[in-house]
């Protein structure tokens, strides 16, 4: 039976529906910053999410007008912390898209995949280590870098 | 909530969702941040209509005004920042910056 179109049900249906596009995003997208804008979509619905939580239909916002008989309020709480997280989400994207400025002037490229290509090949040069070029073979002991690198000799014999 | 409210908020619902999924597709990096913000502006009537006055003021003014600037300033300095084809380029702080990097 398709249940009737109920208020709750539209905005049940688009947190989740917001939730689970902006995770597809996030798991799915190529470039960098169509995945921070991916990650605003989700924190969008979970905000939703939250505050369709404390909901009521027949309830009045929490507001208190005089100090007589109260009607119905909605609950409050949720609220309080989803104005929290709003800002925190912000903050959240602010971090993000400076890592992605930081990405970006050491890689000079924003392809996910080429990111994380370039970003092994930076690690093995820096440790000193051949790169793992297959993705599937077992990794087989791969030395800790620098600290055993400088522990083996530490006699500076290597002219 | 009456009916006019319940045909509001699944008007807001469909742009929204719509509007979700054109961040996904569309190709223009501009127009994805702008799909993002009509989302947080939907977000926003919605919470109107759900009794949450406080939030929908923090959600207009915060994650449709301050999340928007923040984006969209960091697409200049990634040097996304496409409009009718042409890319704008980043301003010469970070190409000084990648100069020295590189």
């Amino acid at each position: 039976m398709i249940p009737a179109l109920t208020p709750e049900l539209i905005l049940y249906a688009t947190a989740i529906g917001l939730t689970t596009i902006g995770l597809a995003g996030v798991v799915l997208s190529v470039h960098l910053f169509r995945m921070v804008l991916s990650l605003v979509i989700a924190e969008a619905g979970v905000n939703l999410m939250l505050v369709l939580a404390g909901y009521r239909w027949d309830a009045v916002a929490p507001i208190l007008t005089s100090l007589g008989e109260q009607p119905a309020m909605v609950d409050p709480v949720p609220q309080a912390m989803v104005l929290t997280a709003i800002v925190i989400g912000v903050g959240v994207q602010a971090l993000a898209v400076s890592i992605l400025i930081r990405i970006r002037q050491r890689y000079a490229t924003l392809d996910r995949w080429e990111v994380a290509e370039r970003m092994d090949a930076d690690i093995a040069a820096t440790a000193g280590t051949p790169r793992d070029v297959s993705q599937e073979a077992p990794l087989g002991e791969r030395p800790l870098p620098p600290i055993p690198a400088k522990r083996v000799d530490p006699s500076g014999s290597e002219s | 909530m009456t009916t006019i409210e319940l045909w509001i908020a699944l008007t807001l619902a469909l742009m929204m969702l719509s509007a979700a999924v054109m961040v996904l597709l569309v190709k223009n990096h501009i127009a994805a941040v702008a799909a993002a913000s009509v989302v947080s502006l939907g977000l926003a009537l919605l919470f109107v209509l759900m009794r949450a006055p406080d939030v929908a003021m923090t959600e207009a003014a915060v994650g449709v005004g301050l999340s928007s600037l923040i984006l969209a300033l960091a697409l200049r300095r990634l040097g996304l920042w496409e409009v009718d084809g042409k890319t704008v380029k980043p301003n010469p702080l970070s190409l000084n910056r990648e100069k020295r990097d590189g």
